[in-house]
C-alpha cells in the first residue's frame, strides 16, 4: 500500500498565474476505496482551484460526516478545513462565513449528510443564502457505515445487500431550487471536462451555489441493478446545455464557435458560456428547471449540468449587513466596544 | 486510433529505456534489483549473461544506457547503473561453478577465431556450451585485445581482466597466442566450418602537419603509445607533454603521461568542450588530476625549437553548428604556440585488413571495410563473419560484446544448413508483480533522493600511480542506497480495456500524468500529431511511445505516455477493476534480442 505520491512532476506541467501547478493543490493519498466517485471530484476541485489561480490559503474545506466528508483530506492540502459533526457541516460553515468573509467556502457532503441527519441545516443554509459552495456526493448509499440506502436512492432502488427502497427519493436539486439556491448544477464525478467548469463557475458565483454531483461507491452500489453505477450513469446521463467557464481575463474571442448559446454574466466580471443542445433549454427560470428534471426522470434519464443560475441576488451578508472586515482583522475596541455601547443596547430593549 | 501492439515485446522493451539502449540488452532494473536484495552473485550471473564482462564493464563501459536512464526525466542524474555493476562482480561469491561448461562430446565443428577482443570472446562463450571446436588465433602474447592493450590499469587493473578472460578460456577454448594470421586464405584453407574476425580497429591515424618530418621522431601515434606503456616497452614520459585529441584516447594518453613523470600535460582540441568525444566523466577525471583541456585550438604547423623541443602552432576557432547539426569551425585569426617534448595524436583510428586478399571473394567498400549483413554480420564469403571494431570501425567493448552474441547465433545457424537471417526470437513474459490488495512483489516506493558520487582515491596519489585504480567502487551500503534510486522500468503497466470502467482514479493519481482519457480519434497518421493538444500535459520527450488501447465502452480511448512513468504502481494501486497490472518483463535468450 502506498502512502504517498512521488513528489517527482511532469515538467511541462502548467503553471497558473500565483505559480503554482496543480499539484500543489493535491491532498494526502487518498484512502476511499480504489475507483470512488468521490476521488474523482477531489481531482476536479484540485483542477477548478488551480485554473481560477486560487491562493490554497483563501481556502475553507467544510465537512461533516461520511466517505464524502472525509474526501477534503485528499484535496487541497494547504487550505483551512473543518471536518464537523454528522450533517453539522452547514451551521459550522454559516459561523466561520459570518466570522470571515473573505474565504472560499468549499462544501463537501453526501447523500446520507445531507438528505437524512442534515435536511434542516441543509434547508436553512440555504434559505439563509450563505456564499458558499455545497457539493453533495451522491452516491444513494451510506458508503462509511457499509452502504444501507440513503434518501436520494428512488423507490424500488436495491443495495448491494439486497435492500429495496420502501419510499420516494428526495431530489436535492429540486429541493434546492425551491428553497431559494442561485446556483444549483447537477454533475457526474465521471464528467470531468463538465465538472470542472461547472466548479469554476460555482466557485465564482457570489451566492449559495448546489452541485450535486452523482458519484458511485464502488465498493456498495456499483452492481449491475443499481442506478448510481458508472456503467448505469454513463448509459443514462443527458445534458441540455455544455457550459464553459470564461474568466474574466480571458477576452471574448471575436470568431465564436458556431451553435445556440447563451452568455451569462457572473458578479465578477466572469462568464458561463452555455451551448445548448435542447433548443428550448433556458437556465435563468425555476419552474422550467424543476420541470426539466421530472420530464428526464420519466425518461429515465439523469439530467445534468446547470440548471438554474441567479447572478444577482443578496447574500446573507448583504441581508444582515455584516462586517465587511473579518473578525479576526477588526482591532480590540472595535470588536468589544465596552460597557457603554453593552448598555446602550441593554436599554433599547427596556 | 491504432491500438498499441502489444503481443511482441517490443513496446514493452523500448519503456526499459537502459536495457533498449545497452547493445547487449543487459537487464538492468533486474539485477538492480537483486543486488537491492544483496543477491550479488545472482545479479553478477544475470550481467554474464548478456555482457560478459560484468566486472570489466562494471568499470570501463562505455555506458550507453545512462544518458537512457528514465530517470534523467525526472530529476538531474541518471542511476550509477554501470558502478552497479561493478558491485555486482566486487560482491559475488566463487561462481565457477555457475559457469555453463562445454559438453564432454562436441558437435563436430570446428570455428577459427582471429583476434581474442571482447567480441571474438564473446563468440567463443556462446559456442563453446554447444559443443563447438574454438581455435582462437591472437597477435599478442594474451588474450584481451584493446582491453588489455590501451585501457590503462588505473582504470581497469589487469587482475579483474584476467578473472573474466579465464572464465572463458578455461571452458575450453584452444588459443594460440603471439598467432598473427598473415594470410585469410591460408586459413580459410584449413576447412573450418566457420571463421570469424574479430581484430578490431588496431590503426591510429597520423596528423602530418607541415614540419612533420622535422619532429618525427617524437610526434607518437597515441594508440600505439599505449599498448608500449602496457606491454612495458615505454616507462617514461619527459616533462611536457601536448595530446592532440578530444577522445577518450586522448583522455587515456593524458591521463597515462602524467604517471609516466610527465608534470605539464595540456590536451588540445579542435572542437569546443562540450562537443568532445571523451565521456564526461573521463574528461572530469583528467581534469581533477591537473591536466589542462584547451578546447577551440586547431593545430597548423609542428616546428622543431633550438633547444630540441617542440613547437606546435594552433589556430583558435569558434565551432557553430548548423540546423542538422553539421560543425562548421571559423577561424579567428589568433595564433596559440605551445612547446613540448613529446605529441600523442590521438584523432582516431581504423580497421585495417592488409592480410585478408582480395581475390578470395571477400567484398570491400570503397572505405576498405568488408561489405556485411547488418543483421548476420556475415560477409560475401558466407562462412566467413565479422565482429567488433572490425566490422564497422571503432566502437566500444560493449557492442563488441552485442556483435558477438549476434555473429554466434549466425555462425551457429549457418553450421547447421540454415539461412542466419532466419533468426530465432526471444520468447517473452509479463509476469503479475500482485502479491495481496496493495502489494507488489517489487519496492514501489520512489527514492528522491540524489545520485551517489563513487569514492576514489585521493587525486594526488592518483596521478602517480600507473597501475593503481582510481575508483574504489561502493561499499555496499552506498550500493544499496543507489540501487534503490531504480524506477523498475522492466516492471511494465499492462491495461486491460475489457475491466476499465473510467473512474478515471488511476488518471488521477498518477504523479507524472502518464495516464489520459480522451474521445477516440478516427483518423490515421504519427501519434504526436493526432494527440497534440488533447492530453493533460505537453509531451516532453517526442521519441517516445504512447500506449494506446483500444476503444472502451463509452467510446473512449485509454492513451498513456511512456515517457514519464516511474513505474510506481499507484494507478494499479488505485484501480478498482485490475485493469492496470504491474507486470515484470521477462526475456528469455536476450542475445536474441540483438538487431
Ligand atoms: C585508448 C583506448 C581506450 C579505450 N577505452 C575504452 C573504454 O573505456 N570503454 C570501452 O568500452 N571501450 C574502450 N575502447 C574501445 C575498445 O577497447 C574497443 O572497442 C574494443 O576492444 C573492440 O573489441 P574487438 O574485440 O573488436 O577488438 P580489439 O579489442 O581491438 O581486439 C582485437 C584483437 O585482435 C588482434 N589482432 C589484430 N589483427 C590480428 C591478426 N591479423 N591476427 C591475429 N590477431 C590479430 C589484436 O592483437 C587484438 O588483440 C578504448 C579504445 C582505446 C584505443
Ligand atoms: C450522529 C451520527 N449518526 C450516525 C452516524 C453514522 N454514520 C456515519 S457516516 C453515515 C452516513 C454517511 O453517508 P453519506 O453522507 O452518504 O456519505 P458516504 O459515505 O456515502 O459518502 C452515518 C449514518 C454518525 N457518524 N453520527
Ligand atoms: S465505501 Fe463507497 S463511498 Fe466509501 S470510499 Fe468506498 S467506494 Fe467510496
Ligand atoms: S506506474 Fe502508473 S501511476 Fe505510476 S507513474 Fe506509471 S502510469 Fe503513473
Ligand atoms: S482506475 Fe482502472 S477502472 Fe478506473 S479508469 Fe483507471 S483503468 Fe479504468
Ligand atoms: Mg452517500
Amino acid at each position: 500500500m502506498s502512502y504517498a505520491k512521488s513528489t517527482f512532476r511532469h515538467p511541462n506541467l502548467k503553471v497558473n498565474d500565483i505559480g503554482l501547478t496543480y499539484r500543489d493543490y493535491e491532498g494526502v493519498v487518498s484512502t476511499l476505496c480504489a475507483g470512488c466517485g468521490h476521488d474523482s471530484i477531489s481531482a476536479a476541485i484540485v483542477h477548478a482551484c488551480a485554473e481560477l489561480s486560487l491562493p490554497p490559503h483563501k481556502i475553507a474545506k467544510m465537512s461533516g460526516i461520511g466517505c464524502s466528508s472525509k474526501a477534503p483530506n485528499y484535496f487541497l492540502g494547504r487550505s483551512h478545513g473543518f471536518n464537523s459533526v454528522h450533517g453539522r457541516m452547514p451551521s459550522v460553515t454559516t459561523g466561520a462565513n459570518i466570522a470571515n468573509k473573505d474565504l472560499t467556502y468549499l462544501a463537501m457532503s453526501g447523500d446520507g449528510d445531507t438528505a437524512s441527519i442534515g435536511l434542516g441545516q441543509f434547508a436553512h443554509v440555504i434559505r439563509r443564502r450563505l456564499n458558499m459552495v455545497y457539493m453533495v456526493a451522491n452516491n444513494g448509499v451510506y458508503g462509511l457505515t457499509k452502504g444501507q440506502l440513503a434518501a436520494t436512492s428512488d423507490k424500488g432502488a436495491r443495495n448491494k445487500a439486497g435492500d429495496i427502497s420502501p419510499f420516494n427519493e428526495i431530489d436535492l436539486c429540486v429541493m434546492a431550487l425551491q428553497l431559494g439556491a442561485s446556483f444549483v448544477a447537477r454533475c457526474f464525478s465521471g464528467d470531468r471536462q463538465q465538472l470542472v467548469s461547472i466548479l469554476k463557475a460555482a466557485i465564482s458565483h457570489e451566492g449559495f451555489a448546489f452541485i450535486d454531483i452523482i458519484s458511485p461507491c464502488v465498493t456498495f452500489n456499483n452492481q449491475a441493478n443499481s442506478k448510481r453505477s458508472y456503467d448505469y450513469v454513463q448509459q443514462h446521463i443527458s445534458t441540455a446545455a455544455i457550459s464553459d467557464f470564461v474568466p474574466v481575463k480571458d477576452e471574448i474571442s471575436c470568431d465564436l464557435p458556431a451553435g445556440n448559446y447563451d452568455d451569462i454574466c457572473l458578479h465578477d466580471g466572469s462568464l458561463i458560456r452555455l451551448y445548448k443542445s435542447d433548443e428550448n433549454f433556458k437556465c435563468d427560470d425555476k419552474l422550467h428547471a424543476i420541470n426539466m428534471i421530472e420530464k428526464h426522470k420519466v425518461k429515465n434519464q439523469i439530467l445534468t449540468g446547470l440548471l438554474y443560475v441567479n447572478p444577482a441576488i443578496d447574500t446573507y451578508h448583504e441581508v444582515n449587513q455584516t462586517s465587511d472586515t473579518p473578525l479576526n482583522q477588526l482591532r480590540e475596541d472595535v470588536l468589544c466596544p465596552g460597557q457603554r455601547v453593552l448598555s446602550s443596547i441593554n436599554e433599547s430593549f427596556r | 486510433m491504432k491500438k498499441t501492439d502489444v503481443n511482441t515485446y517490443q513496446h514493452y522493451l523500448k519503456v526499459v529505456d537502459c536495457q533498449q539502449a545497452c547493445p547487449a540488452h543487459t537487464p538492468v532494473p533486474e539485477y538492480i534489483r537483486l543486488i537491492t536484495q544483496q543477491r550479488y552473485s545472482d545479479a553478477y550471473m544475470l550481467n554474464w549473461q548478456s555482457n560478459v564482462f560484468p566486472g570489466i564493464l562494471g568499470r570501463v563501459c562505455d555506458r550507453p544506457c545512462e544518458p537512457a536512464c528514465r530517470r534523467t526525466r525526472v530529476e538531474d542524474k541518471a542511476v550509477a547503473i554501470c558502478r552497479l555493476k561493478r558491485v555486482t562482480a566486487d560482491y559475488k561469491e566463487d561462481i565457477t561453478e555457475r559457469l555453463p561448461k562445454a559438453p564432454k562430446r562436441q558437435n563436430g565443428k570446428r570455428i577459427a577465431l582471429v583476434g581474442a577482443g571482447p567480441a571474438s570472446l564473446t563468440v567463443a562463450r556462446d559456442l563453446l556450451p554447444l559443443g563447438y571446436q574454438i581455435d582462437m588465433f591472437e597477435r599478442d602474447a594474451k588474450a584481451g585485445g584493446m582491453m588489455r592493450s590501451q585501457i590503462p590499469q588505473f582504470r581497469l587493473p589487469h587482475d579483474v581482466l584476467d578473472e573474466e578472460l579465464n572464465y572463458i578460456l578455461d571452458m575450453g577454448v584452444n588459443g594460440y597466442f603471439n598467432h598473427p594470421i598473415d594470410s585469410l586464405e591460408n586459413l580459410l584453407n584449413k576447412n573450418y566450418d566457420a571463421v570469424f574476425i574479430g581484430t578490431g580497429a588496431p590503426k591510429g591515424r597520423h596528423l602530418p602537419l607541415p614540419g612533420y618530418d622535422d619532429c618525427q621522431l617524437d610526434i607518437k601515434i597515441g594508440i600505439d603509445w599505449l599498448s608500449g606503456v602496457s606491454f612495458e616497452h615505454i616507462s617514461e614520459a619527459p616533462k611536457r607533454v601536448v595530446v592532440l585529441g578530444g577522445g577518450n584516447t586522448a583522455m587515456d594518453c593524458c591521463r597515462t603521461a602524467k604517471r609516466l613523470g610527465a608534470t605539464d600535460v595540456k590536451v588540445l582540441v579542435r572542437s569546443s568542450f562540450e562537443a568532445m568525444k571523451a565521456s564526461p566523466w573521463e574528461k572530469e577525471d583528467a581534469m581533477a588530476e591537473e591536466i589542462a583541456i584547451m578546447p577551440n585550438h586547431s593545430p597548423l604547423e609542428y616546428k622543431r625549437n633550438d633547444d630540441g623541443s617542440i613547437q606546435i602552432a594552433f589556430e583558435k576557432v569558434i565551432s557553430s553548428y548548423d540546423k542538422s547539426n553539421n560543425r562548421t569551425l571559423t577561424p579567428t585569426g589568433e595564433i596559440v604556440k605551445v612547446d613540448c617534448d613529446l605529441v600523442l595524436v590521438a584523432i582516431g583510428q581504423d580497421t585495417s585488413f592488409p592480410w585478408i586478399e582480395r581475390d578470395i571473394g571477400l567484398k570491400f567498400n570503397d572505405w576498405s571495410q568488408p561489405i556485411l549483413n547488418k543483421l548476420t554480420l556475415q560477409s560475401t564469403l558466407p562462412q566467413v563473419f565479422f565482429g567488433g571494431d572490425s566490422a564497422f570501425g571503432p566502437e566500444n567493448i560493449i557492442t563488441a560484446v552485442a556483435h558477438g552474441h549476434k555473429a554466434a547465433i549466425s555462425i551457429d545457424l549457418f553450421c547447421h544448413g540454415k539461412q542466419p537471417e532466419n533468426r530465432p526470437d526471444s520468447d517473452f513474459n509479463l509476469i503479475s508483480q500482485k502479491m495481496g490488495m496493495h502489494e507488489w512483489r517489487y519496492d514501489n516506493q520512489i527514492e528522491h533522493h540524489q545520485r551517489l558520487a563513487v569514492p576514489h582515491i585521493d587525486w594526488q596519489q592518483a596521478s602517480q600511480q600507473l597501475a593503481t585504480e582510481v575508483e574504489l567502487g561502493f561499499d555496499e551500503q552506498l550500493a544499496l542506497q543507489e540501487a534503490q534510486r531504480c524506477l523498475n522500468c522492466d516492471i511494465q503497466t499492462v491495461f486491460t480495456e475489457s475491466k476499465c470502467i473510467e473512474c478515471s482514479a488511476c488518471e488521477d493519481i498518477c504523479p507524472l500524468d502518464c495516464i489520459n482519457f480522451i474521445d477516440d480519434i478516427h483518423k490515421s497518421g504519427d501519434a504526436n500529431t493526432l494527440l497534440a493538444g488533447k492530453l493533460r500535459v505537453e509531451k516532453a520527450t517526442p521519441e517516445q511511445d504512447y500506449f494506446i488501447s483500444d476503444k472502451l465502452h463509452t467510446g473512449h480511448i485509454m492513451v498513456k505516455d511512456e515517457d514519464l512513468c516511474v513505474h510506481c504502481g499507484l494507478c494499479a494501486e488505485r484501480c478498482p477493476t485490475g485493469a492496470w497490472d504491474m507486470q515484470k518483463l521477462i526475456l528469455s535468450n536476450i542475445e536474441a534480442t540483438i538487431k
